[in-house]
């Protein structure tokens, strides 16, 4: 292992190597770009409608709901982006036996499949997302201080490292039954229920979103934390346990990795 | 050309149904996929637990989306997808030679998928009757003139698909097409929000608009909540918007399919 320095000119190889084929369709780009901006309106028409016959839902104004939404157009921009096409990536290795070559490269595997399809154009949605934060936070009259950005920041890292774990156990799951894309689009569709505030589902979905499939770890706590709402504890334990949940997603992985290898020799 | 259309039918139907039973694992999560119905819920069941919300009560919202869900289910179609991989890929060719019009053998197999998503149907009717026994119109016509609206919603949203399709011989960003188009319908047909929360001058246009009979009409009918004169007016319309959209895509079709065949030499 070369260290960090080897895998920081790795990252900025294969970053390149992305940027190089989205160029290829300049069109594409621009079209992917406009549609996707026309969805952030769509994800925010059903709010402003809701919000234009009531004042706060589940305790929340529409200008805080707002922030919920812009983290989860953001996170859904990084999901898209930056975690989805790569693991999608490796399914197809798997499929077709060219694991392989990934496995021989002198590079951490998980590493390589994580960074291998990287698509440019979801950085729009990333913007999209932090400009809807901004302007919330604009009609708001505020702005957060600057420990509330970076516990903003730090929940929402956390948030990332949440998404881009369960993928890497969905991955995982490839390794024994091989068609996992019908799952992805599940957990796709799933990860809807992220744009609203955790206080809008009552009861044990509240619970499974919270501790199972944790998607108010995801955008309502970022938001939170943002919004200078969150508790101490909670930010800690989310962080915590987001750590924790990486850590047990690359056992799983190496497993999975350990089981393929000996599959085919 | 309209016997023999007749006459394969029932075969067409059998090898549709064999098809989706082939790939029921993937057709189950396809269905499980339609989660945004559930997410609206969750909020709209927010908002109403604090007072009724345009007439909608919190049992009324519950009824109005398993309604949604159902309308949904039934009336999906995926021609678009058929047609653009099918121009872009060139295995168009091969559904041209046979003897029939493809849209007669893509309404077939997507029609042929409909028992086993009627299984998935009758429990949700179940439920739905159990959760809001007074949420479902009582009225036999009116169950029987949903049933209709669901039939004619089905056979528009094909069309429309199909005319979307026939874009793919021209362009390659017809999916791209799709994907507003489909944004637009979510709004506007009442998938997202029931239309009497937009406000009125939104409504006025949408009524000469062909969004609000793919998912309002049957949802209405389905709960009762117009009268004979509506329902009769709204199936009338129904039935003119068919014909409109069916002679278009016909026309799309026939110019589409002669700068295909250019292509092919």
């Amino acid at each position: 292992m070369g260290g960090w320095s080897k895998y920081r000119r790795l990252l900025w190889m294969q970053i390149r190597t992305s940027l190089t084929y989205a160029m290829q369709y300049r069109l594409d780009f621009l079209i992917e770009g406009v549609v996707s901006i026309f969805w952030v309106g769509v994800t925010l028409i059903p709010l402003i409608v809701v919000f234009g016959k009531r004042e706060t839902i589940a305790g929340w104004t529409y200008d805080e709901a707002l922030v919920v939404v812009g983290m989860f157009v953001l996170l859904k921009g990084v999901l898209e982006g930056a975690i989805t096409p790569s693991l999608m990536a490796v399914v197809e290795h798997i499929r077709k036996g060219t694991l392989d070559f990934v496995l021989l490269k002198p590079a951490d595997a998980q590493f390589l499949v994580s960074t291998t399809k990287l698509q440019p154009w979801s950085l729009i949605d990333v913007f999209g997302g932090a400009i809807v934060i901004v302007a919330a936070f604009v009609r708001m009259g505020t702005h957060p201080g600057p420990v509330q950005v970076a516990a903003g920041a730090g929940v929402l890292a956390a948030a990332v490292l949440v998404l881009y774990s369960i993928w890497i156990l969905v991955i995982s799951l490839a390794f024994f039954v091989v068609r996992v894309d019908n799952l992805s689009y599940l957990f796709t569709s799933i990860f809807d229920a992220a744009r609203w505030p955790i206080s809008v589902f009552r009861g044990p979905v509240r619970f499974a979103f919270t501790f199972i499939l944790p998607l108010a770890v995801m955008t309502t706590y970022p938001a939170m934390a943002l919004l200078g709402t969150l508790e101490t504890s909670v930010l800690l334990a989310s962080t915590l346990g987001a750590l924790a949940f990486a850590v047990f997603a690359r056992q799983v992985w190496k497993q999975a990795i350990r089981r393929y290898t000996s599959a085919s020799s | 050309m309209l016997r023999r259309a007749i006459t394969a039918w029932p075969t067409l139907l059998r090898v549709g149904f064999a098809e989706a039973v082939a790939y029921r694992a993937e057709f189950l999560v396809w269905i499980l996929s339609t989660t945004m119905p559930f997410v609206m819920l969750a909020l709209m069941s927010s908002v109403a637990s604090e007072g009724k919300i345009e007439g909608f009560d919190q049992k009324d919202i519950t009824a109005y989306y398993l309604a949604t869900f159902l309308t949904r289910t039934l009336t999906g179609a995926w021609v678009v997808w058929e047609m653009t991989q099918e121009i872009r890929q060139g295995t168009m060719a091969l559904r041209l030679l046979r003897p029939i019009h493809p849209f007669v053998s893509y309404a077939s197999s997507n029609l042929a998928a409909l028992p086993l998503r009627g299984m998935l149907a009758v429990p949700l009717l179940v439920v739905m009757l159990v959760v809001t026994p007074q949420g479902l119109t009582h009225d036999i016509r009116f169950l029987a003139a949903a049933v209709l609206a669901i039939a004619f919603a089905w056979a528009l949203n094909f069309l429309i698909m199909a005319c979307i399709g026939c874009v793919a011989f021209y362009a390659e960003s017809a999916t791209s097409l799709f994907e507003v188009w489909l944004g637009v319908w979510m709004i506007l047909s009442g998938y997202l929000l029931p239309l009497a929360l937009f406000p009125a001058p939104v409504r006025a246009v949408n009524e000469y608009l062909p969004f609000r009979l793919m998912v309002d009409l049957p949802v209405s009918l389905m709960l009762g909540r117009l009268d004979g004169q509506a329902a009769l007016t709204g199936l009338a319309t129904q039935a003119v918007w068919i014909a409109g959209v069916g002679t278009l895509a016909m026309v799309l079709w026939r110019s589409g399919i002669r700068r295909y065949q250019a292509f092919g030499g």
